[in-house]
């Protein structure tokens, strides 16, 4: 038994120490090297402070925002130490309670917009951390922002239209607004 | 689906088609040690490993021998990842001091990596130590895959062999796959993952200050850590605001690029591939679904190739492609139709340039309905099981082509190495049931497929169903098998036939609203992928000793050609009877149930 033991301990603590020591560490050097704020989580710095990453969204509720995927991580929304979506089946009732409720918070802060409400406007996101929006969901919110900034629908719906990423390549993926970028953008148009 | 759809699909699956031969190629002579001249300069460091640990390369192994080392290394593996979720709080690079992971989640992830099924009853940013992930999870990725892999050269090498007692060398079988194969692709696409955006650091967590600040509802606790309640028995709710967010950090990256070419699957972040930090942007998801697919996909070559007729490796190669183009159809079509009952309320769900559409719920913006079906098919085609959107979310008919592509035994491409090994074993089936319908012995590239090799290949068909069935059957009778489901009704048995259906499978995606993190389910999902893998990797080797110790009688005039479309179709149609007398049973009282609920409702 000790025959076939002992190569399979050494093999084994010898793989380990290349691929779980060597390799991260080797990646670490080159990602660093290369990309130091990719690899550090593509930070957004303003004044010096930290102000959120580019690729984890916030949740903002403020209706002169515009507003991303409802997060359902627990119980803070855009909880990034806890991701994870609702897991709720499509004949769950807390599902269809939960869009209904989402349905009225949103009719409720645009009372003259009868439109349909884009579908990712009112469903939660897998990670709970969607940075994005489609398109179309950033449009529907352009009269209320506008209406609470005060500002003109056609030049925020401009704003919009600046900030859509299209698909990568022009094939992959979809078309997305990046919520936390555009909200910055909206600030920044007011001073 | 969209045209933009068609076209997607359409590129990712021809350039893994291309892929196919010159990879495959690459890797057959990697297994038969005629290392190309561009990495030859490698071997003196192959060999110095081999002296250091006292393996002579040339010593060829009799399957039991083989088989057992195997087990070694499993044992070892298994008491090295429990050992070090239980001690993380007293080692190195443990930022957040998470402190030790309890017995029984120890005990489910330590066989969940062992078994290349990544299966995760924990949610890794809360949970893992960056020790834990790299040393202990990153480097199973690693192991299991190259034993997999190891297993399917094994068995490649009992049909290519004759009249030998010898499959070859399970330590430099499993070491040529990590040092010419594994490592270097993970290397290179965990650099171009971190130029997506995908993270690699050893900091702490970050705290960023918040643009809108968040209220929210927060539940009380008693001194002794209880949930306290008012008079009528609601928990008491305390509104809180806050203007930070905390972002969990740590070498993503290294692990992200393994867990896909291993198709291992355990994420570093609780939503595994739907975190942006994961899987950023529509390229990173590309390229991670490529190195799903890559390695099983062109395994079927190597195969064609180390048996000396590339054309049997092309006709596996296209009864996989077969039912994977049926079950991504499915997915897609019913995930892009969306849910009846947002309809009902007035939720736009049709695609236009604007919006994917459809069952938006558990998936990401940035990826859509297309890449979310393609993801979940390719995933669970293959024994990957990592998710970039929840499948317990799907629609009912969505969520049942992951299942069922697992209960088919992961031969659709499957796992490294466990995928090919599964669907040879499949084409044994095959001809042995033409034989029978004929009279004749069957053969297969040559060999006779004798009374042991069928019952090794049955051994291989019908453990993973009794698994699934079996410890199904068991959580639907016991309380604490009951208290695990989220969603209520049918849905709620198919989060339990999923959970078994993966682990028996060696998948470890998840109908993940299952509260498994449980005494019950962490022992009987554990014991599900155990058995899963080993009682299904020994019969496999016993049937590559079996068949290299036979003949290799050439083809005469009642020999029935394995490389023809009737074999294809013969093939698809042996895997698909197979699993659809065993399964559909189970499946109509869950997702089918449901589909006819949600459609019968509205």
């Amino acid at each position: 038994m000790w025959k076939e033991l002992r190569p399979a301990i050494i093999i084994f603590l010898v793989l380990s120490l290349i691929t779980g020591i060597v390799y991260p560490a080797l990646v670490t050097g080159i990602a660093q090297g290369l990309f130091p704020n990719r690899a550090n989580g593509s930070l957004l710095v303003r004044g010096g402070k930290a102000i959120g990453s580019r690729l984890i969204g916030q949740a903002f509720s403020d209706p002169r925002y515009f507003w991303g995927r409802p997060s359902d991580t627990s119980p803070i929304p855009y909880d990034a130490t806890a991701s994870g979506g609702s897991n709720l089946g499509p004949t769950n009732p807390a599902l269809i309670d939960a869009v209904k409720s989402r349905i009225a918070t949103l009719r409720a802060a645009d009372p003259g917009n009868d439109l349909p409400i884009p579908v990712d406007l009112v469903t939660a996101s897998g990670s709970g951390l969607d940075p994005d929006i489609s398109p179309a969901a950033a449009l529907y919110q352009v009269p209320r922002v506008a209406r609470a900034r005060g500002l003109d629908p056609a030049s925020v719906a401009r704003l919009v239209r600046a900030h859509v990423t299209s698909r990568q390549f022009g094939l992959l993926g979809e078309p997305r607004v990046n919520v936390l970028e555009l909200n910055l953008a909206l600030d920044a148009l007011r001073k | 689906m969209t045209a933009n759809g068609i076209l997607q699909i359409g590129i990712f699956m021809g350039l893994l088609l291309l892929l196919a031969k010159p990879f495959g190629g690459y890797m057959a002579r990697i297994y038969e040690g005629d290392l190309p001249g561009f990495v030859r300069w490698f071997a003196p460091v192959e060999r110095l490993l081999y002296r250091s640990c006292g393996i002579p390369p040339e010593d060829e192994m009799r399957w039991t021998r083989y088989a057992g080392a195997m087990a070694w290394f499993a044992l070892l593996s298994v008491l090295a990842v429990y050992a070090l979720q239980r001690l993380q709080g007293h080692l190195p690079l443990d930022p957040q001091h998470f402190g030790a992971v309890s017995p029984d989640s120890s005990f489910n992830t330590a066989i969940s990596f062992m078994t290349n099924t990544n299966w995760q009853g924990y949610a890794g940013e809360s949970t893992m130590s960056y020790l834990t992930q790299m040393l202990g999870l990153a480097v199973q990725n690693f192991l299991s895959a190259a034993a997999g892999m190891a297993v399917a050269i094994a068995l490649i090498r009992g049909f290519a062999r004759r009249t030998t007692e010898t499959i070859g060398n399970f330590w430099v079988d499993m070491t040529r796959s990590i040092l010419y194969i594994l490592l270097p692709i993970s290397l290179v696409l965990a650099v171009v993952l971190v130029g997506q955006g995908v993270i690699q650091n050893f900091a702490p967590y970050r705290t960023v200050a918040l643009t809108d600040p968040v209220t929210y509802g927060q539940p009380q606790v008693g001194p002794a850590g209880n949930a306290v309640e008012d008079a009528l028995g609601h928990p008491l709710i305390k509104q809180v605001t806050t203007d930070t967010q905390t972002i969990a950090m740590g070498p993503v990256a290294s692990q992200e690029a393994i867990k896909e070419l291993g198709t291992n699957g355990g994420g570093f972040f609780n939503a595994n591939s739907a975190h942006p930090f994961e899987n950023p942007t529509p390229l990173s998801n590309f390229l991670e679904m490529g190195a799903i697919l890559l390695i099983p996909v062109a395994l079927t070559y190597t195969f064609g190739r180390m048996v000396g007729d590339t054309r049997q490796g092309w006709a596996i190669l296209g009864a996989m492609a077969i039912l994977f183009a049926v079950g991504l159809a499915t997915a897609e079509h019913y995930e892009q139709a969306g849910n009846p009952a947002f309809a009902a309320l007035g939720v736009d769900q049709r695609a236009s340039s604007l919006q994917p559409g459809g069952n938006m719920e558990g998936k990401e913006a940035r990826f859509g309905i297309v890449n979310s079906a393609l993801w979940a098919t390719v995933t669970t085609a293959t024994s990957c099981g990592a998710v970039n959107s929840m499948h317990d979310s799907y629609t009912p008919l969505g969520g049942l082509v992951p299942m069922a592509l697992m209960q088919l035994g992961e031969v659709v491409f499957g796992g490294v190495g466990s995928g090919l090994f599964g669907m040879l074993v499949y084409a044994v089936i095959a001809v042995f049931i033409a034989g029978l319908m004929i009279g004749r012995t069957p053969e297969y590239l040559g060999k006779k497929i004798e009374a042991f090799d069928i019952k090794m290949a049955s051994l291989v068909i019908l453990i993973p169903p009794l698994l699934i069935l079996g410890f199904t059957a068991i959580a639907v009778l016991l309380p604490s098998g009951q208290a695990g489901t989220l969603n209520p009704g049918a849905h709620g048995f198919s989060e339990i036939l999923y959970a078994f259906s993966e682990g028996a499978a060696n998948n470890g995606s998840a109908f993940a609203g299952l509260s498994a993190n449980t005494p019950f389910y962490n022992l009987t999902i554990g014991l599900d992928m155990f058995f899963g893998r080993l009682w299904l990797m020994v019969p496999v080797l016993a049937l590559a000793g079996s068949l290299a110790a036979k003949k290799r009688i050439p083809p005469g005039v009642g020999t029935m050609a394995t490389h023809t479309p009737l074999f294809i179709a013969l093939l698809v149609g042996t895997v698909i009877l197979v699993g659809a007398l065993t399964f559909v049973p189970a499946d109509s009282l869950g997702p089918i149930v449901e589909h006819l609920n949600m459609i019968g409702a509205h």
